[in-house]
């Protein structure tokens, strides 16, 4: 356990201390909350840190975890929920892993064919109301299952995603159940509009930019963004093995000034165009700079202009701390992997959320930037700012999944 | 139960290291393999064929796809990854270098698999090879194809014989520290912007 009172906070050499490796390699998945981690590469926060970053695109987060988990790479962007799945070694692999800091926060959306759009236009789905979309999909299923026709298919990203539990969220508080009442299946975040295109799925849930991608190309509309559903809800973390941050202490602190100043400095709205042309990339997202410079304003299309206003808060790479890795996200994380019987009922949410969120780390690793920092690990979620908006209207109050 | 028994499905999109690995596997005396090479609907394709074993390339993006049965089993059997064991560790590793990831279903006993796993990770360490010996035989030609037209800028502009074209080119290289193909490389480039 970290000390509270930063025991050795005198020895300010800590922070220019050299990191026990010179290179890092950091696994990625196109998708723009990546962008903490290649601005830190391209841009020059990593070598200021005293570090390389080596970033590789890989083709799954399967491919992630794995990689990960047998050290081919030091660390990753990776989905929250996922680092949950690996310590508790559900599906593959038992290996350890933490989330010293979080990527960002927001940055999905749910997204429909245009012909289901248009019937949910119909069943009464309104622009100003985030779950009329719900209710009215609930409407257009039971006219499905009069009429003898198939159900519906969404796409996810994965299993163990922040979106899962969101699109699942969102649909079971219409009285939708996502289990019998529609088909889910996972699909790697780039190949989600093909899927779309091609009418193999009705909807998915998908992280920037690739809902923008979708509307853009005529075969879609974006039905609510998650920061309707939750402002400021939680996203992607930094995944390390738990084994490695402790070898590595000292580059683990230096990577996370690295992406928390990349992170700092790409949400600057000076800097959109720079970080949108470098993220076009083939290596990373290969898509269209300017798809991604408007998801980043918060400028999302729409193809009729009544239906979508501009949200300012559609992704968040740093300011409302959103690189703490506050111990009421992976709590709410597990809380909705036992709801929908992922792992054990009896699961202690409180002592897992512990084990891997580790905001001690984030802040030892930040004291030496002039930031401000949250001095408690956990906070209600749907509270303040997103009260109301939480899936239309509940709290998550982790007081009562908490550890002591 | 014989091991012949065992219902293999390869997802792999490379159909040189498919059939690669299909003819192991045949020559092994497994004959009940399905190889999938168009991933659209992967997870129904896999529900019809109800396999024990899925053998995938590591690098496949639709291995997302096929965890999502970790979870959802109404549909088949369980399938889990192969790796699931941490003692497992040394096979795991080779698996990953070799660009190989497995599943089986639930229940099936691990030792059965294993000589599959084997024969997969050796199979697809077979085909890396071949392709950097094919990149390799390929590099090769076209360095020698550039020292030929090299030599023939220099017979045809300074009147040298063969023979004396290539030890211009050898001694340059010399010189200069620099291989023969660097310096005809750049004395084709420098005949291109002259002409």
């Amino acid at each position: 356990m970290l000390d509270s009172q930063g025991g050795d906070r005198d020895n300010s050499s800590d922070a220019d201390a050299r990191p026990e490796i010179a290179t890092v390699h950091a696994g990625i998945i196109p998708l723009l909350d990546c962008a903490p981690l290649v601005a830190a590469a391209e841009f020059g926060f990593a070598e200021k840190c005293g570090l390389e970053l080596a970033l590789s695109r890989e083709q799954s987060w399967a491919s992630i975890r794995d990689k990960v988990s047998i050290g081919h790479l030091d660390c990753a962007h990776m989905l929250g929920p996922m680092v949950l799945a690996s310590t508790l070694g559900v599906g593959h692999v038992r290996t350890p892993m933490i989330a010293p800091m979080a990527l960002g926060l927001n940055g999905n959306a749910i997204t429909v064919s245009s012909d289901l759009h248009a019937r949910l236009k119909a069943a009464g789905m309104t622009g100003d109301d985030v779950m009329s979309g719900a209710h009215a999909l609930k409407t257009v299923i039971d006219e499905n299952l009069k009429a003898g026709r198939p159900p519906l298919t969404f796409g996810i990203v994965f299993p163990f995603s922040a979106h899962n539990y969101e699109l699942r969220g969102w649909l079971a508080a219409a009285g939708i159940n996502p289990d019998f009442d529609l088909r889910l299946v996972v699909i790697p975040p780039p190949l989600m509009v093909a899927n779309l295109d091609q009418g193999l799925i009705d909807g998915f849930c998908v992280g920037a930019p690739w809902n923008a991608v979708a509307v853009e190309a005529g075969v879609g509309e974006i039905v609510v963004t998650k920061s309707q559903l939750w402002h400021n809800g939680p996203e992607k973390v930094l995944g390390v093995r738990e084994t490695w941050a402790q070898a590595h202490p000292r580059t683990l602190r230096a990577l996370i000034r690295a992406l928390v100043e990349a992170a700092r400095w790409v949400e600057m709205p000076e800097n959109r165009l720079a970080v949108a042309e470098t993220l076009s990339a083939p290596t990373y997202l290969d898509t269209d700079a300017a798809i991604i410079a408007r998801c980043m304003a918060g400028a999302l299309p729409a193809s009729d202009s009544a239906d979508l206003a501009p949200d300012p808060d559609f992704i968040t790479f740093f300011r409302d701390d959103a690189n703490f890795p506050w111990r009421s996200h992976a709590a709410w994380f597990a809380a909705q992997m036992i709801r929908w019987r992922q792992i054990d009922q009896d699961t202690d949410v409180g002592a897992l959320a512990e084990q891997v969120y580790r905001p001690d780390m984030y802040r030892d690793a930040v004291r030496t930037l002039d930031l401000p920092v949250p001095d408690v690990d956990w906070k209600s979620e749907g509270m303040g700012e997103s009260e109301g908006r939480f899936f239309g209207g509940a709290v998550f109050a982790p007081a009562e999944h908490k550890f002591d | 139960m014989s091991d012949s028994k065992l219902s293999i499905v390869v997802i792999d999109e490379n159909p040189v290291r498919a059939a690669i690995l299909m003819d192991g596997l045949a020559e092994s005396g497994h004959a009940d393999v399905v190889h999938i090479d168009n991933v659209d609907n992967l997870l129904k394709k896999i529900f019809a064929i109800d396999p024990d074993v899925i053998l995938i390339d590591l690098e496949n993006p639709s291995r997302d796809t096929l965890e999502q049965m970790f979870q959802v089993s109404r549909e088949v059997r369980r399938p889990t990854a192969v790796f699931v064991d941490e003692t497992d560790r040394a096979m795991t590793d080779a698996a990953v270098d070799a660009g190989v990831s497995a599943y089986i279903v639930d229940g099936l006993k691990k030792e059965r698999v294993n000589q599959v796993v084997d024969l997969t990770i050796s199979r697809f360490n077979a085909f890396s090879r071949l392709q950097a010996e094919l990149s390799e035989a390929k590099t090769a030609l076209s360095e020698r194809k550039t020292i030929e037209r090299a030599k023939g800028i220099l017979m045809q502009t300074r009147g040298m014989s063969e023979e004396q074209a290539y030890a211009a080119l050898r001694k340059t290289a010399m010189n200069e520290k620099k291989r023969i193909v660097d310096i005809a490389n750049s004395l084709v480039t420098a005949d291109q912007i002259a002409s």
